[in-house]
């Protein structure tokens, strides 16, 4: 329960600090912020990894490991290319 | 490598993550930050996969190389006015991701020692990822076809809709409830996962194109909370960080759309729009005041403007006029003419969308104005041009207090010289209401494809 506990503490703590940082985004990188955030997310790869790893003998676990570790990574990398395309754009000038 | 290595590791990802979000803040710096970000990413998951738990790698290769390549297929090919279209399907792919991680990990625990003797908290986390991650999938889906137009855009659903909602949500917390009781059983738990289902499908189907923006960000809102979750699951503190920076972005998105369109969340999601009175009569607002005109009349007037506000709105994106808007502004540069960009937060189909847009046709972020400091500036400018956009400009938002769309803050054009408005016809926006601003003595229309409408006013200037 201890590290439940210590958790949960960080994932409060993360929320304020998400709040704090993305206030300050201006409203013209929004989309790229949403694209950006969203590649983040895709952090469930490092969770996928895992449950796809296992040597599970069930066919249904190696099934859904592979959704996992493919919709994960489409996730990553179509987030952070089509931002970095956005911005991109945003540097020229 | 032990244990603490792998959590060092991940600490040193999360904190790039933060500092790529930090580097957001400038236009400068963002895409810099982009890259650490990716760099914190690209860490996490190699040393992850070095972890010596994980003892088969066919399944992992197979679905990073699919997924990967897809994703750069879709970012690099996609256009820039179907980018809702595209952070919709990332954000049900986070959502599918989360899912799919839980439901592996559930049938992994179940199948081997189980999760110990008594009730444990780690079914509850189980329970929330497969929820929420089930809903942002399907629901994300349901976005993207209405935003990809292979489903009407208009609310689908029926007047006991919200009850069916809270009957499936009620009933998806019982599944949820009994899986704590009984882990083991797994028909409950696929249960479970239809439910959530087919509850993002309904919960999105009723929300019409209008409030897209919201829609779409809330749904990134649950792909980060549905990683935190999963994150409690697995006891990882990376993705319990991550996850919960993607899920606080979404959230304030969500608060700046609803703002930005004078309604509560509640009123988004359940909610109808307040019927319009008998004032609405679109014939009576316009019978005989409004006045159309040619590009040649326009680019006249232009001539001798010294302030020129251009507004965008969907209506830009969908005749691709991007690049034409931004001729015209040379044009009127050329001239000594003073441009600039009028950008309402709700413009588009996402936060941000007329920004990425004009950015892509090489408009210098500066020109483009936030509502509340470009609005004060109406009453000096000689030609405010609104290509495309309707209710954000509707001056019943400000004045009628009977309206539907009363309190929603709006851009003042009707307070420039003159307001030239290219549209198709008539025909109203996603509110379904007439505006007088069309029906106003300062006022007049250019009827026609925007992107068309913008290179004859621009070629009729350059004429003169």
């Amino acid at each position: 329960m201890d590290t439940m506990v210590l958790l949960f503490a960080l994932f409060v703590l993360s929320l304020f600090l998400g709040v704090e940082l993305i206030t300050k985004v201006p409203p013209t990188l929004h989309t790229p912020l949403m694209s950006g955030t969203n590649a983040i997310s895709g952090i469930t790869l490092v969770g996928a990894v895992l449950a796809a790893g296992d040597n599970a003998q069930s066919w249904l676990v190696h099934a859904l490991g592979f959704i996992a570790v493919f919709a994960a990574t489409l996730n990553v990398v179509g987030g952070y290319l089509v931002t970095n395309r956005m911005l991109a754009m945003f540097k020229r000038k | 490598m032990t244990d603490n290595w792998v959590e060092f590791v991940y600490l040193l990802a999360a904190v790039l993550f933060v500092l790529g979000i930090k580097a957001l803040t400038r236009p400068k710096t963002a895409a810099r930050g982009n890259l650490l970000s990716a760099v914190g990413m690209l860490l996490a998951v190699v040393v992850t996969l070095l972890d010596r738990d994980i003892v088969r790698y066919e399944y992992i290769a197979a679905g990073m190389i699919a997924g990967g390549l897809a994703g750069a297929v879709f970012a690099l090919r996609v256009r820039m006015t179907a980018m809702p279209q595209m952070v919709a399907l990332l954000n049900g792919c986070g959502g599918g991701a989360s899912l799919g991680l839980a439901a592996a990990s559930h049938l992994i625990t179940t199948a081997s020692a189980g999760y110990g003797s008594g009730p444990s908290v780690a079914v509850l986390f189980v329970t929330a990822t497969v929820l929420i991650g089930a809903v942002t999938l399907s629901g994300s889906l349901v976005a993207f076809a209405k935003l990809q137009e292979l489903i009407s855009g208009q609310p689908i659903g029926f007047a006991g809709m919200k009850f069916l909602n809270a009957t499936l949500f009620a009933a998806a917390l019982a599944a949820g409830a009994m899986l704590y009781a009984d882990p083991g059983n797994t028909s409950l738990f696929w249960g479970l996962i239809a439910l959530a289902a087919v509850l993002g499908v309904t919960l999105v189907l009723p929300i019409g194109g209008a409030d897209m923006p919201v829609v779409i960000a809330l749904l990134n809102s649950y792909s980060g909370i549905a990683a935190a979750s999963a994150g409690f699951i697995m006891e990882n503190t990376v993705l319990i960080v991550a996850g919960s920076l993607v899920g606080a972005s979404g959230i304030i998105l969500t608060q700046i759309m609803c703002k930005a369109m004078n309604r509560s969340l509640t009123n988004v999601l359940f909610g109808v729009m307040a019927p319009g009175g008998a004032a609405m009569d679109a014939d009576a607002v316009y019978a005989g005041k409004v006045k159309s005109a040619q590009a040649e009349e326009i680019a006249m007037i232009l001539e001798t403007a010294r302030r020129v506000v251009i507004v965008p709105g969907f209506g830009m994106a969908m005749s691709q006029a991007q690049h034409a808007v931004r001729e015209l502004m040379d044009v009127l540069e050329a001239r000594g003419t003073e441009v600039e960009f009028a950008i309402h937060p709700v413009a588009g189909r996402m936060p941000g969308h007329m920004n990425v847009l004009l950015a892509e046709a090489e408009v210098p972020y500066d020109k483009l104005v936030e509502m509340d400091r470009i609005n004060p500036t109406f009453e000096q400018t000689d030609v405010a041009i609104v290509i495309g956009a309707n209710d954000v400009t509707n001056p019943m938002a400000r004045e009628d207090k009977g309206s539907p769309i009363y309190g929603m803050p709006i851009l003042n054009v009707d307070k420039a010289r003159t307001v030239v408005v290219v549209k198709r016809s008539l025909g109203s926006g996603f509110a379904g209401l007439p505006n007088p601003l069309f029906a106003m003595d300062n006022c007049l229309m250019v009827f026609g494809d925007g992107k068309k409408a913008v290179i004859d006013i621009t070629t009729a200037l350059n004429a003169a």
